[in-house]
């Protein structure tokens, strides 16, 4: 079984305080950590299991710059056969078709059973994995919580749906799949294991070897620009509470028992 | 000797005595040698264990831990009986020698202990039989009635000991009286023939036998001294060759896992002998995953192990019902060797120690992350048996292969990339600074090499921690008071590591000392202060090349002597104060008088102390990762430490940990007893109760330090508190 993982690397969440920019159309990127988008990582743990269980190889893949190695380091010391970083000045700006459509160009140069993804980007839309599905004409299964695989040829997977239940579904091979988290508990990538795959070279590709036309990729071809960026204002209902801990807890008991969540 | 052959000359079934006792002699010993060469193949086997240095220290713990039996009498009742069982043993060893050679040359008398000097010998050791058969009756009676909690096995480490321990015991009893009995015969035989006698001791096992056996006829008495002799023959090489599969093969290894015990517990164990930090990306796999991954000391433990149960008893993971029992690590290890390495055949194929059960593993994952690293179970250990390496080695493996529970990677990553467990930005390390009452009278500056003398090294909790930060506050007040040059590193100061390390993930731990020593260095300082134990056991032991360290209740019990702090006395009479120990000051630092010293200092300040305080004090729940940790247990470790308090009939704790307060603060929460009980560090009790008066400071004329001391407490009540601080102490 031959699985692709796309993934990408966003703000770490939990180490981060996300601050607007002065000019109010980012946030302040000075200070920030980044770690693989959190969704994806379980994609790649889930990926490696498949592989385990069945034969077959892990390629995680990622349309970034440089930096972007990092992850793509990280996710190999985790047990990815390959990584592969899809790099290009024309790539920079590139709106959720964009991305998709450079993936589906890397995607054809290769021979995917599997291609997964995040449930969504941390700083995005969930857009990529279905729009990829589209492109490469390949079905697609979104929100997935757990796969199986059938004869090699089909997997049946489900998906947690509105009020806890669970659909079941058989999705046809060759697929693209975006993973929700829960899905499996991820392994754990020590700083050894980082360091043992650290001179691995990692492959590059570009417009031009992945064939595609700078035109249709990018910012130029962007149709979804980002105009603002903004927190919401306090609307009304939302209460900050400015006390010490201990008056937040007890304030926070007093207004939800007035409400009557407390009995 | 006339009336009854010696039992070298004794002839039946065609062979003579000596002929029997050659064979069964050359048999018994053959078989001991090879079954102990089958024990040891394991041990040259597995990893290298550095432990031949410093002969005469080792010698000098043999004396004390193993002849001198020096851990035994903290349990009174079996430590007694076992310290006279193996007086007992030590002093037969040489009258058992004598009777098996007997058995093959009848006049051997072993040099020195013919004549007067023989009879001594003998007396003494006709009681020490009898003890020694005493004791096994006592220690029966204890195992089927009495029942020691300790020695009681959770149906999920399988079935009681009770019957193996008891036919060891019979085993030992019968070896008395068949010894006893052969003596007995003798004499009774000499005294009817009017031979002088060998006079037996008045009242000892021999004596009672030869009284019983007294009338009884010749003959008849030949064949009770040619039985007991082949019955002690018997039962001597029965037991040799039985012991080592069990928990008496002890007997042969203590003296040796004794010699070969870690001399400085405190360091932990590198993740392999002999190889540098700088050469460990050579190696492949870290940790313990196979049974080959342990040291040889490290089996020599599990081979040693008596199965007592005095570590599981002190452990604070066993007692609230976390998976882990200590004793079990041992011995379900040790049942494991004897199987993957048996007596007979060749060593099988071996199963990765830690997983899940169907897996054919010994250990599960939860076991290993239970431990606390405390250190209990290793305090109480009679045979110096060791835990924590190998608790920590078993999860350097875990990391190794990735297995961490999801509740300790985020924390594991933020020490990776923001060096705090809390994923909080570097830049806000010394926010704590900051706060708004604090900042006016007391000014503590970020080192970047402008020549102070002292850091404070404040760590991670207590940099970010809300509660926590006036832990450092209180610090950062104490040493202003006292004229100490210091400042903190800020931002370059990472996490200590010191569980990135103990939670087994080395890698990441060398990267934080590296930075941390990097940082001290180039603040030029002459020595560091901290209020958090594990920052102190990391800066004291795992790292190398820092200046001195300190515990800042070391500093305030030094400045107390020294009278350069005094304090007012204690506002409510009411208050009951305990000091808790934490683990890394106590155990593992001894440092158990300096924090108790400054407490007693303070006048009419009524201290108690918990049962279980000093070395035997119980951990709070643990520090550093094992606050994310989400441990399986029927009740929280704090919250027994906090019922412990109650009944001591303190109703307030002093912590002198960080990681303590919080366990302890949340414990008072859950256990239901705000209001009863409070928890104060004993850095904030100083801070409160120290007195800053004009006549201290003008002691301190040529203080550097940037701070003002508070003027709120005038010379007078100076004067006042230590007149109440000298009747304090009488009272006391």
């Amino acid at each position: 079984m031959e699985i692709l993982v796309c993934v990408r690397r966003v703000p770490d969440t939990s180490e981060n305080e996300i601050e607007l920019n002065s000019a109010g159309n980012d946030i302040e990127r000075d200070d920030l950590v980044y770690s693989i988008n959190e969704p994806d990582n379980y994609a790649v743990e889930e990926a490696l299991q498949i592989a385990s269980r069945v034969g077959g190889n892990v390629t995680v893949a990622t349309v970034g710059g440089e930096d972007d190695e990092e992850i793509l380091r990280r996710e190999m010391a985790m047990g990815a056969n390959h990584g592969v970083l899809i790099t290009d000045e024309a790539f920079s700006g590139s709106d959720g078709r964009g991305i998709a459509t450079i993936l589906k160009a890397f995607v054809q140069k290769g021979s995917y059973d599997i291609i997964l993804t995040g449930v969504q980007a941390e700083d995005g839309g969930a857009q990529v994995g279905g729009m990829l599905a589209a492109l490469l004409d390949y079905p697609f299964a979104s929100l997935v919580n757990s796969i199986e695989i059938l004869d090699g040829k089909k997997l049946k997977i489900s998906r947690e749906i509105e009020g806890g239940n669970k659909e079941i579904s058989e999705i046809d091979l060759p697929c693209v799949l975006s993973i929700q988290t829960g899905i499996n508990e991820p392994r754990y990538v020590g700083m050894k294991g980082i360091r043992q795959v650290a001179s691995i070279p990692i492959p590059t590709f570009d417009v031009s070897n992945l064939g595609l036309d700078p035109s249709g990729v990018g910012e130029a071809a962007a149709k979804v620009k980002r105009v603002d960026y903004f927190i919401p204002t306090l609307g009304k209902g939302a209460e900050i509470l400015h006390g010490s801990r201990e008056e937040n807890i007890d304030k926070v008991l007093e207004l939800v028992a007035a409400k009557g969540g407390l009995k | 000797m006339e009336g009854i052959q010696s039992v070298a000359e004794v002839t039946s079934w065609l062979v003579t005595g000596r002929e029997l006792f050659l064979i069964i002699h050359i048999l018994g010993v053959l078989c001991f040698a090879y079954i102990v060469a089958k024990r040891l193949v394991p041990l040259v086997r597995v990893q290298s264990d550095l432990r031949f240095d410093h002969p005469l220290v080792r010698l000098g713990r043999v004396l004390k831990f193993w002849l001198g039996q020096w851990k035994h009498p903290r349990y009174r009742t079996a430590g007694t009986i076992h310290i006279l069982i193996f007086a007992g043993f030590i002093l037969l060893a040489m009258r058992a020698f004598t009777v098996l050679i007997v058995g093959v040359s009848e006049n051997f008398v072993m040099p020195g202990l013919s004549g007067r000097a023989g009879e001594i010998y003998n007396t003494i050791t006709d009681y020490a039989a009898t003890i020694v058969f005493l004791c096994m009756l006592i220690a029966v009676i204890r195992r089927l009635v009495f029942k020691p909690a300790r020695y009681a096995v959770p149906a999920r480490f399988g079935k009681a000991h009770t019957a193996d321990a008891i036919f060891l015991l019979a085993l030992i009893a019968i070896l008395m009286v068949a010894d006893s009995l052969f003596a007995a015969a003798k004499a009774a035989a000499q005294s009817q023939q009017g031979q002088p006698l060998e006079v037996l001791a008045v009242f000892s096992l021999p004596w009672i036998l030869q009284s019983a056996l007294a009338s009884t006829a010749l003959p008849t008495l030949g064949r009770v001294y040619f039985g007991a002799y082949l019955l002690h023959e018997v039962t001597f090489y029965f037991l040799l060759c039985y012991r080592p599969f069990g928990i008496q093969f002890h007997v042969e290894t203590s003296l040796f896992n004794v010699y070969f015990a870690k001399l400085d517990r405190e360091i932990l164990k590198p993740v392999r002998w002999g190889v540098s930090d700088d050469h460990l990306d050579q190696v492949k796999s870290f940790g313990v995953k196979t049974f080959e991954d342990f040291t040889w000391k490290h089996i020599l433990d599990f081979y040693s192990c008596a199965d007592c149960g005095r570590c599981s008893d002190n452990c604070p993971a066993n007692a609230v019902g976390r998976p882990l029992s200590p004793r079990f690590i041992t011995i379900k290890a040790r049942d494991y060797a004897f199987q993957h390495y048996p007596v007979l055949g060749r060593a099988n194929n071996g199963t990765p120690l830690v997983g899940r059960e169907e897996s054919g593993s010994i250990y599960s994952e939860d076991e290993i992350w239970s431990c606390t690293t405390c250190g209990a179970c290793e305090e109480e250990c009679p045979l110096l048996v060791e835990y924590i390496d190998k608790i920590v080695d078993l999860r350097r493996g875990l990391i190794d292969d990735g297995n961490v529970p999801q509740s300790l990677q985020k924390p594991l990553k933020a020490l990776e990339s923001r060096g705090n467990p809390y994923g909080k930005m570097e830049k806000k390390k010394a926010d704590w600074t900051k706060a708004k009452d604090f900042q006016q009278t007391c000014d503590v500056k970020v080192l970047n090499g402008n020549g102070a003398d002292t850091l404070y090294f404040v760590d991670s909790i207590t940099s970010y921690d809300d509660r926590m930060q006036s832990i450092g506050r209180a610090t950062a007040k104490i040493l202003t008071h006292v004229g100490e040059n210091f400042g903190i590193l800020g931002a370059a100061e990472k996490d200590s590591g010191h569980e990135v390390r103990r939670f087994g993930e080395e890698t990441l731990f060398m990267a934080l000392r590296d930075h941390n020593v990097d940082a001290i260095k180039a603040s030029g300082v002459k020595r560091i202060v901290t209020a958090d134990p594990h920052a102190y056991n990391a800066l004291k032991h795992d790292y190398k090349d820092v200046p001195p360290v300190e515990h800042i209740s070391q500093v305030i019990a030094k400045e107390v002597k020294a009278g350069n702090i005094k304090f007012n006395p204690v506002e409510n009479a009411d208050s009951v104060y305990a000091y808790h120990d934490s683990c890394y000051l106590g155990r593992h630092n001894q440092i158990y008088d300096d924090p108790r010293d400054v407490l007693d200092a303070i006048p009419g300040l009524k201290r108690v102390e918990m049962a279980r305080s000093r070395d035997r004090s119980f951990c709070c729940g643990g520090g550093g990762l094992m606050l994310f940790y989400e441990p399986k247990e029927d009740q929280r470790m704090g919250v027994k430490r906090v019922q412990m308090a109650a009944q001591a009939g303190a109703n307030v704790i002093v912590t002198a940990c960080p990681f303590c307060m919080v366990n302890i603060e949340d414990a008072i929460k859950v256990a239901g007893m705000e209001g009863k009980m409070t928890a104060i560090d004993l850095a904030e009790l100083v801070d409160q109760q120290i007195v800053r008066g004009v006549e201290v400071s003008n002691s301190l004329l040529d203080n550097k330090s940037s701070c003002h001391p508070e003027q709120s407490e005038g010379s007078a009540v100076l004067a006042n508190s230590s007149k109440t601080a000298d009747s304090s102490l009488r009272s006391e």
